[in-house]
C-alpha cells in the first residue's frame, strides 16, 4: 500500500476518532463530576439513535429536529434515572453504579430486541449531506465531515463551559466538596441530576449523529462502550479534555493499525490503555488522587 | 395344572418382553427436539426464535406424536459462543434426554457441537451455519448439513457474477472460521471462473460496526467486485457503508451470504441490484407461498432460510423416526439419508453419505422499490440452480466417513 491509501485509513480514524470523543466526553463528565461509573452509556447512545428512527418513522420528524429533540427525550429518562435509582448509590462504592447502570443497559437492549429484533433499522443520511467529496487521496463522504466537524464543536463547547465558566466551577466544586458547596446556597442535588441529564444527552446526540452511517440496532452501543470505557481509562477518568483528545487519538491509532495489520485493530486500544495504566496509572491526564 | 402354569408363565414373560422391546424403539418415551441458536444476539433475526418456532410448526404438523409417543420442543441461546453450545449439547444429551439437536446457526457452535454429538451417538440438523468443511474433513456420522454451504453460495454467486464480468476481486471478510472458509471458497470459484482475486480485508466479528477503513482498502484495490464473506449485522453495514462511500455503484457488490431479514431492514433503496444466492425464497411458488405465510402469521416476519431449513429438516427426521420404527440415531439416520427430501423447501433433495443435503439453489437478483409490489417483494429468480451443480459432489468433499 501507499501514502494516500495511509492517508484515507487515518481519515477514517479521525472519523471514528470524534464519535469515541463524543461518547467518552458524556463518560467522563458523568464520572468526574458524579464519580458513578455509567455503564449504561452504550445504551443510551443507541436509545438515541432509536429516538432518531422513531420520531421519523412514527412523527414524521425529520434528521434536524431529530438532532435536538432526541438527546431532550433520552436526557430526559436520564433525568428519571438519577432521580429514583442513581441517586441512592451516591457514597457508596463505585461498584454499585457500574452494577445498577449494566442491568439498566441489559434491560434497555432486551426491550429493544423485543420490539425490533436485531438487524435493526435503516436511517438515511439527510438530504442536505448526502454525497462526498473527493480529496485527492480519498472519497469523504459529506456526512462524516459534518460528523468530526459537530463533535469538535460540542467537544470544544463543554470543555469550554466546564472549565472556563462559573457554571463549570461550580460543578467542579460540587465535586470536591458538595457540603460546602450546599452551605453556600447551591442547590446541589439539581446540579448532579443535571449533569447527569447532559452526560446522558450527550450519548443520545452521539446516537443521533451515528444513525445514519450505522445501522440502527438495540446493540450498536454494546461493542461501543467497552472502547469507549478505554478511551476513558486512558485519558485519565474524569479528565474531560483527556477524554476528548484521548478519544480523537485513538481513533487514529485504530485507523493505522487497520492500515499495517487489520487483524489486530479491535485489541489495539486495549493494548495502548496496558501500556499507559503501566506507564502512568491515573491515565495520561489523570490525577492521582 | 403345573404345566399351563408354566405355559403361562412363560408366554407373559414373552409378552412382558415384547412390551419392553417396543417401548425401547423409542428413547426415554419422547422424542425430543432441541433448537440451540442465537436468540438475542448478531444471528438471533435469521435464525433465533425463527427457528424455534419452526421446529414447533414441523411437530404440531406431525400432530405432536410419532411412533405414539410425544414430540417435545426445547431450545437454548448459545450466544454464539462455542463453550456455551457444546456445554448446553452435553447437558441435553446426559440429563435432559435430547435426540436431536437443530440449527446451530454461526459455525463456531456447529463445529463444537458436532462431535459431542457423534460421540453420544446423537443428531445434528446444522440449518443456520455455513462451513463447508462439516460433511468435508469435519463430518460427522451422525450430522446433517442442511440449508446451504459456503461452497453453494461461493459458487451460486461467485460464478455467475465473474460470467457477467465482474472479473476481479476484493474481499471484505469476518475474520474467523465462516469467514475464512466463504473466502477460501469463493476464491477457488472465481479463479476457476478465470477471474482474479486482488486481496482481502479481515474484521473482527462480532463487533465491528466501521467497516469504512476496509471499504476504502477496496475501493483503492479497483477491483470490479467486492465480496462480502460476512454475515448479518456485518453485512448490513458493509453494504450500506459501501454506499457511503461512493464504492457502489462504481464498484458492485457480492453479498455472499445474504438473508432475506438483513434486505428487510436495509431497505431495497440500499440493497437493489445486487446479486446474491439463497437456499429458500417465501415467494417461490404455492406451497413455499402457503407454508410462509403460516409462518408469517406467526412470526410476523417472513421465514429466512434458515426458518424454511429448520422445518424442512425436522419434518425430514420425524418421517425418518416413523419410518424406521425407532428413534436409533445410527437406523434414523440411515434412513433419512435412504428418503428422498420433498417438501416445500426442496422437491428434489437427497443427503448424500456424506450428510450433505443436496437440493436447488437459487441466484438472485434485489429488485429495486419501483420494482417491488408488495411487502417482501424482494428478489427476482435468476437461475434455479439444480442440486447437482448447487453443491460439492461426494467425491469433491473430503469426508473420511466416504471410502473411495
Amino acid at each position: 500500500m501507499n501514502l494516500q491509501a495511509l492517508s484515507g485509513q487515518l481519515l477514517v480514524g479521525l472519523i471514528n476518532g470524534s464519535f469515541y470523543a463524543l461518547l467518552s466526553l458524556g463518560l467522563a463528565i458523568i464520572f468526574g463530576l458524579l464519580n458513578v461509573v455509567n455503564f449504561a452509556h452504550g445504551a443510551l447512545y443507541m436509545m438515541g439513535a432509536f429516538a432518531a428512527w422513531m420520531m421519523a418513522t412514527y412523527l414524521g420528524i425529520g434528521y434536524w429536529w431529530a438532532l435536538l429533540l432526541a438527546p431532550a427525550v433520552v436526557g430526559v429518562i436520564g433525568v428519571v434515572i438519577e432521580r429514583l435509582l442513581l441517586r441512592r448509590l451516591y457514597g457508596l462504592d463505585n461498584l454499585y453504579g457500574l452494577l445498577l447502570t449494566f442491568g439498566l443497559t441489559l434491560i434497555a437492549e432486551g426491550l429493544f430486541h423485543h420490539a425490533y429484533g436485531n438487524s435493526g433499522n435503516s436511517y438515511p443520511v439527510p438530504e442536505f449531506l448526502q454525497g462526498g467529496v473527493r480529496l485527492g487521496f480519498v472519497y469523504m463522504p459529506i456526512y462524516r465531515g459534518w460528523v468530526v466537524g459537530v463533535s469538535i464543536f460540542v467537544c470544544t463547547l463543554s470543555w469550554y463551559v466546564i472549565e472556563q465558566t462559573k457554571l463549570g466551577a461550580y460543578l467542579r466544586a460540587g465535586t470536591e466538596n458538595p457540603k460546602l458547596l450546599q452551605a453556600f446556597g447551591v442547590n446541589v442535588p439539581l446540579m448532579f441530576t443535571i449533569t447527569y441529564g447532559f452526560g446522558v444527552a450527550l450519548a443520545a446526540f452521539a446516537g443521533v449523529m451515528a444513525a445514519p452511517v450505522y445501522q440502527v440496532t438495540p446493540l450498536m452501543g454494546s461493542s461501543l462502550v467497552i472502547v469507549v470505557f478505554a478511551v476513558v481509562v486512558i485519558g485519565g477518568m474524569g479528565s474531560i479534555a483527556g477524554s476528548i483528545v484521548t478519544g480523537l487519538g485513538l481513533g487514529l491509532v485504530e485507523g493505522l493499525t487497520k492500515y499495517l495489520y487489520p487483524q489486530a485493530s479491535s485489541v489495539v486500544v486495549f493494548v495502548v490503555m496496558a501500556i499507559v495504566l503501566l506507564i502512568r496509572p491515573a491515565g495520561l491526564f489523570g490525577r492521582e488522587r | 395344572m403345573l404345566r399351563v402354569t408354566r405355559t403361562l408363565v412363560v408366554t407373559l414373560a414373552a409378552l412382558a418382553a415384547t412390551g419392553a422391546a417396543a417401548q425401547d424403539k423409542v428413547s426415554d418415551n419422547v422424542v425430543k427436539i432441541g433448537v440451540l441458536t442465537d436468540m438475542s444476539g448478531y444471528y438471533s433475526d435469521l435464525a433465533g426464535p425463527g427457528s424455534v418456532l419452526a421446529a414447533r410448526m414441523a411437530a404440531e404438523d406431525f400432530g405432536g406424536k410419532v411412533l405414539g409417543k410425544n414430540i417435545e420442543i426445547v431450545s437454548a441461546d448459545h450466544q454464539n459462543k462455542a463453550d456455551i453450545a457444546s456445554n448446553t449439547a452435553r447437558k441435553w444429551f446426559d440429563e435432559e434426554k435430547v435426540d436431536v439437536i437443530a440449527d446451530l446457526v454461526s459455525s463456531s457452535t456447529a463445529g463444537a457441537v458436532m462431535p459431542v454429538a457423534a460421540e453420544k451417538k446423537r443428531i445434528t440438523l446444522l440449518s443456520g451455519p455455513a462451513t463447508t468443511a462439516f460433511t468435508g474433513e469435519k463430518c460427522t456420522p451422525y450430522n446433517v448439513h442442511y440449508t446451504y454451504n459456503n461452497w453453494a453460495l461461493a459458487n451460486g454467486t461467485g460464478r455467475e457474477v465473474v460470467k457477467q464480468g465482474g472479473d476481479s476481486w476484493f474481499f471484505v471478510t469476518a475474520d474467523y472460521v465462516f469467514g475464512k472458509s466463504l473466502e477460501e471458497d469463493t476464491t477457488k470459484v472465481v479463479k476457476a471462473a478465470g477471474g482474479k482475486v486482488l486481496g482481502a480485508a479481515r474484521h473482527p466479528s462480532p463487533g465491528t460496526t466501521d467497516f469504512s477503513s476496509y471499504l476504502l482498502q477496496a475501493q483503492s484495490s479497483g477491483a470490479k467486485i467486492v465480496g462480502l464473506a460476512n454475515a448479518g449485522a456485518d453485512t448490513v453495514n458493509s453494504i450500506k457503508q459501501a454506499k457511503e462511500f461512493g464504492v457502489t455503484p462504481k464498484q458492485s457488490l457480492a453479498g455472499l451470504l445474504v438473508f432475506i431479514s438483513d434486505i428487510h431492514s436495509l431497505g431495497l433503496d440500499i440493497a437493489k441490484g445486487m446479486y446474491l444466492t439463497t437456499a429458500f425464497y417465501w415467494d417461490l411458488n404455492d406451497d413455499t407461498r402457503k407454508w410462509s405465510k403460516r409462518f408469517f402469521e406467526k412470526h410476523k416476519k417472513m421465514p429466512t432460510m434458515v426458518h424454511a431449513g429448520v422445518y424442512s429438516a425436522v419434518s425430514h427426521y420425524l418421517n425418518a423416526v416413523k419410518a424406521a420404527g425407532t428413534d436409533d440415531a445410527d437406523k434414523v439416520i440411515a434412513q433419512m439419508k435412504a428418503t428422498p427430501v420433498k417438501d416445500f423447501f426442496t422437491k428434489n433433495g437427497k443427503i448424500g453419505p456424506d450428510g450433505l443435503h443436496r437440493h436447488e439453489m437459487y441466484l438472485v437478483r434485489v429488485k429495486s422499490p419501483q420494482e417491488s409490489k408488495a411487502p417482501w417483494d424482494y428478489y427476482q429468480i435468476v437461475k434455479t440452480i439444480p442440486p447437482e451443480e448447487a453443491f460439492p459432489s461426494v467425491e469433491a468433499q473430503a469426508c473420511p466417513l466416504v471410502k473411495k
